[in-house]
């Protein structure tokens, strides 16, 4: 399908952010999905992401995999470095980049076939190595670009188009990612940017091996009755535990809240995480709690979405590795090689 | 909020700024349309259903349609809406044989029209279609009232208005020229079933000032002197001249006066440049071919020697807002004397109805301006009906002929003896869907980039010289074609069926202009403040949705949509379709 590209703007009527962009200047290409497909709109809370917290495209590097969701980085931060990887294969290039250049945002956006079918493996490594990047699974229970194949996080019981019942069990990748030591772990909805703006920007903002795993429903081969990845079933069984807004360590907070409903999360970078509790008592600083939580809700067929887990003191794999400050692509062979008189030191020692 | 209008056909022709700003309407998408696909005697015909003149106002038309224009507001300038119509008449053709016939046999009723402005004009050739017998009388020698007498040639040449005139005349209505009616009284006597009276405003102000008199020779009254230019009687000026006063009229006197072969020409204008009467583009074209405008200089005495013009002494003032944002013009009392040769008074036209006796039964107001019923134009007595500048008050052609058909809808629901105003046909709004397929439509919904194609002019130097040679070349088909692609097609309604959105957001997303937004619903000043792109612009409707499955409402501002299609590209539903609207107001018979 073509369609018409989105028209440039006749006259200047849009808002700007704190660089003098507009939203539009962090669009990309015109979107080839089909219509109605919850990755467009995904896309577009990453652009929105983008734009309120005044990103410099050119600082960011975003990678993805093979699927339609794995295409969405051609349609947004058009200005911005990509990398699209072999089909499963986006967090090892993620994982090489953010070692050779510690200074760049990572943004990789993966798809559920991509990341919990064929890439499942490569996933769960860059969560336990703790890459520092936002890692966004536009989770639609198929492997939409293959024509509507059940993929690993396909719930069981769940119905195809054709009518076929998944008899598989699913894959729960926030479960995987708390487990294997993710540090800012949420879940989301395409259909409600409210709540999944402000989630992407403090993934952003984290320091660490953010994941978000955000349901974008196939609207071609998963949107009917009987599937457990559609706008109808994900809206009606949606509770989520939190709303986050994410306060940029420049800006004075002014957000007021009744006492007691609201809890403040500082991030690694001076941003401010502002909780905001609703109903029940949940704690999105204690792991175990959070695991518990999920897997209860999930027994009782609840969809869990909002900020289900972060750590303050998060750490990430150039720490691990005690790098250096400066990126590693900037060093000259005078700082990477030790040089001659070093090395038959080091070979004297220990022999 | 209310959704009173929602999906409603009345919502959607408010959305169509340019014809709802036309006074009569006139269905310009639609046009733009056709010159863009080549049918110039078609969209040519679409006007003339609806301002008859087509190819006068696609010269001299006053355009409030542009100002209003949507293009306007996303792009620097708007759509040259107003020489496209001259596109139209230039390029159809022989059109003659697309025009209407007058209804035969006719129904015996006998129509006059006092004066052949368009008002009247209008009058009779929407009576005509209607097999009324229209006989239109007029004191001058050519018919088209101030159209002929006082628009210069060089804005408006005499074959188009004889073209335009002839159509009107080509349906059996009788114009009877050089015949001044100096008796309304005794005219009804004649046995007319009804009058129509458009005789405009032929009365110029003067400015009666110490030296007035005395050097009345070199000083004119700017209406006056500008028919005596139409019809021949002058062919010099000045070397000198001075135009007093700011409105178009003005503007027409000044550029007269430097084809004439005046080398130093002023227009002194009490108010602000900014203030002025004159169109822009008027003010424009003036200062382009030399002539010098001062502001804020109130005229106080012709100064003469023995009878012979020598300047106009001038009081400065300067221009204050009070805190209500009232405008007082504040004498400084510093004078400056302009020297001259002739001056040109242009301050102001006014009605005059001395051949209206005051006794035979039709009401004035304190103005001297007939009571009358603004809508249906009707007097107090009940077969006398006015309009154009005779009815309101001088404004504009376009005004003239809306008013022609109000006042023929009222002739024509009179004499059938219905009433005037319970029985007022009402306007037709059809809408229809334009998809042909996936992403194809039957308008071109692409968005042209282009500016503003501007106007091929002749020579400077040449136009100078000539006041009778047209300054304007008109566009040739590549420039039209290009404008009426900058038309963004308000007739096409983005028309939304709650029933099917699944709440996706697409249609969201991809809005170039970002007018959509779902939310819970809330009155219209709460829900302005909260939408995507907040909506400050209160003379745009909202067009608000209910009936979705989450409870919310969708919210579209109007205001800047560019009719692109997207929306409804992107909806997997189909809940928007793009549908266009064909709004026809009534006309005498409908
Ligand atoms: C200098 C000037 C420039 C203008 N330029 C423009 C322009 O660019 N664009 C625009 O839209 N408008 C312009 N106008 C205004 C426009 O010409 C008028 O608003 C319009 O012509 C009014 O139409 P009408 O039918 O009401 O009357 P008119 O056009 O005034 O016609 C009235 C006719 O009635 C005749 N008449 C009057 N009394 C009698 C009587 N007792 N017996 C017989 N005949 C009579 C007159 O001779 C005249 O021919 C201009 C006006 C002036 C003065
Ligand atoms: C190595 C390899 N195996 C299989 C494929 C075929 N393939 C392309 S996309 C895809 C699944 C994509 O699913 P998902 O990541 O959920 O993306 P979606 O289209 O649903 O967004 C598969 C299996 C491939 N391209 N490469
Ligand atoms: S097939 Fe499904 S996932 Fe792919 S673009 Fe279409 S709706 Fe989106
Ligand atoms: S037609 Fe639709 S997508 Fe285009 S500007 Fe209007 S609302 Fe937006
Ligand atoms: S694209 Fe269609 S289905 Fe989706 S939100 Fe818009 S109107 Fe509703
Ligand atoms: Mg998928």
């Amino acid at each position: 399908m073509t369609y018409l590209a989105k028209p440039r703007l006749l006259a200047d009527v849009q808002p700007k952010n704190a660089l003098g962009f507009t939203r539009r200047d962090y669009e990309g290409a015109i979107s080839t999905l089909c219509a109605g497909c919850g990755h467009d709109s995904t896309s577009a809370a990453i652009v929105q992401a983008c734009f309120e917290l005044d990103i410099e495209p050119h600082r960011v590097a975003k990678l993805s995999g093979i699927g339609c969701s794995s295409k969405t980085p051609d349609y947004f931060l058009g200005a911005s470095h990509g990398f699209n990887s072999v089909h499963g294969r986006m967090p090892s290039v993620a994982t090489g980049a953010a070692l050779a250049n510690r200074d760049l945002t990572y943004l990789g956006v993966s798809g559920d076939g991509d990341s919990a079918s064929i890439g499942i493996g490569q996933f769960a490594h860059a969560m336990r190595r703790g890459v520092n990047m936002a890692y966004i699974v536009e989770n639609n229970g198929v492997y939409g670009l293959t024509k509507g194949q059940f993929s690993a996080t396909a719930d069981k019981g769940s119905k195809s188009k054709k009518g076929v019942l998944n008899a598989d069990s699913p894959i729960d990748l926030v479960a995987l990612a708390l487990q294997l030591g993710a540090t800012y772990v949420a879940r989301s909805f395409s259909g409600d940017k409210d709540q999944l703006v402000p989630l992407i920007k403090g993934a952003l903002r984290h320091k660490g091996p953010a994941f978000i795993d955000v349901l974008s429903p196939c609207v071609t081969f998963n949107n009917h009755a009987g599937s457990t990845k559609s706008y109808d079933y994900v809206r009606e069984h949606n509770e989520a535990v939190n709303r986050i807004e994410v306060i940029m360590a420049r800006n004075a907070i002014e957000a007021s809240y009744a006492p007691g409903s609201l809890r403040r999360v500082v991030q690694h970078d001076g941003s401010v995480l502002m909780l905001r509790k609703l109903g029940l008592d949940y704690d999105p600083t204690d792991r175990i709690g959070a695991m518990n939580h999920l897997h209860e809700r999930n027994a009782l067929g609840e969809i869990v979405t909002g900020l289900l887990y972060v750590d303050e003191s998060a750490e990430d794999l150039h720490r691990h590795l005690n790098t250096v400050e400066t990126p590693l692509n900037q060093l000259d062979d005078a700082e990477l090689c030790p040089g001659n008189d070093l090395l038959q030191a080091l070979n004297a020692s220990l022999r | 909020m209310s959704r009173a209008n929602a999906g409603q056909p009345g919502h959607f022709h408010e959305v169509i700024d340019c014809q709802l700003a036309c006074p009569a309407h006139t269905p310009v998408p639609e046009y733009l349309r056709l010159i863009a696909a080549g049918r110039y005697a078609d969209s040519y015909m679409i006007n003339w259903y609806s301002n008859v003149f087509p190819g006068i106002l696609g010269r001299v038309c006053d355009r409030p349609c542009e100002p209003a224009c949507r293009r306007g507001r996303v792009d620097e300038e708007p759509v040259a809406i107003c020489r496209m119509k001259r596109v139209a008449a230039d390029l159809k053709g022989d059109i003659r044989a697309q025009l209407p016939t007058a209804s035969t046999p006719g129904n015996g009723k006998k129509i006059a029209c006092i004066g052949a402005g368009p008002a009247s004009l209008t009058v009779a050739r929407d009576l005509a279609l209607e097999g009324y017998q229209v006989t239109v009388f007029d004191g001058g020698k050519q018919a088209g009232g101030m159209m002929r007498s006082q628009i210069p040639k060089f804005r408006l040449p005499d074959s188009v208005i004889d073209e335009e005139c002839g159509y009107v005349a080509d349906l059996g209505v009788e114009i009877v020229l050089d015949r001044w009616i100096d008796s309304l009284g005794a005219f009804r006597a004649e046995g007319w079933d009804a009058v129509f009276v458009g005789t405009g405003a032929p009365r110029g102000r003067d400015a009666d000032l110490p030296g007035r008199h005395e050097a009345a020779e070199n000083i004119h009254v700017g209406i006056d002197w500008l028919s005596n230019l139409a019809f021949g009687h002058i062919d010099s000026v000045g070397k000198r001249v001075i135009v007093l006063g700011g409105g178009n009229t003005a503007m027409d006197c000044c550029r007269s006066a430097r084809r004439l072969g005046a080398e130093d020409v002023r227009v002194i204008v009490r108010s602000g440049f900014d203030e002025m009467k004159a169109s822009p583009w008027e003010k424009e074209e003036a200062l382009h071919e030399g002539i010098v405008i001062q502001n804020c200089m109130v005229p106080m005495e012709f100064v003469h020697d023995k009878g012979k013009l020598t300047g106009v002494v001038f009081e400065h003032v300067e221009v204050q807002f009070d805190a209500k944002g009232k405008r007082a013009l504040v004498p400084t009392g510093r004078m400056e004397t302009v020297g001259c040769d002739q001056v040109l008074i242009a301050i102001g036209q006014e009605n005059s109805f001395t051949w209206i006796e005051r006794d035979i039964g039709l009401e004035f107001d304190k103005w001297g301006m007939p009571a009358l019923n603004e809508k249906t134009l009707q007097s107090s007595i009940p077969n006398i009906f006015f309009g154009g500048d005779a009815a309101l008050g001088p404004k504009n052609i376009i005004t003239a002929v809306a008013q022609g058909h109000e006042a023929a809808i009222s002739i024509d629901l009179f004499l059938q003896g219905k009433d005037v105003v319970a029985d007022r046909p009402g306007d037709m709004v059809t809408l229809a869907s334009q998809k042909m397929g996936i992403h194809e439509w039957a308008y071109d919904n692409a968005i042209s980039e282009e500016d503003r194609q501007k106007v091929p002019m002749r020579d400077l130097e040449i136009a100078l010289k000539d006041v009778r040679l047209e300054l304007e070349l008109g566009f040739d088909v590549k420039k039209a074609c290009a404008e009426a692609e900058r038309c963004l097609n308000c007739d096409m309604a983005t028309v939304f069926t709650p029933q099917t959105c699944i709440e996706c957001d697409s249609c969201v997303d991809i809005c170039p202009t970002e007018c959509i937004t779902f939310t819970d619903d809330g009155e219209e000043d709460d829900l302005r403040g909260r939408l995507k792109a907040p909506a400050p612009n209160h003379d745009q409707p909202l067009y608000v949705a209910d009936g979705l499955k989450t409870g919310r409402v969708m919210v579209k501002d109007e205001n800047l949509c560019l009719h692109c299609g997207l929306c409804s590209e992107r909806c997997p539903t189909n809940a928007w379709d793009m549908q266009k609207v064909d709004w026809l107001v009534a006309h005498a018979g409908a």
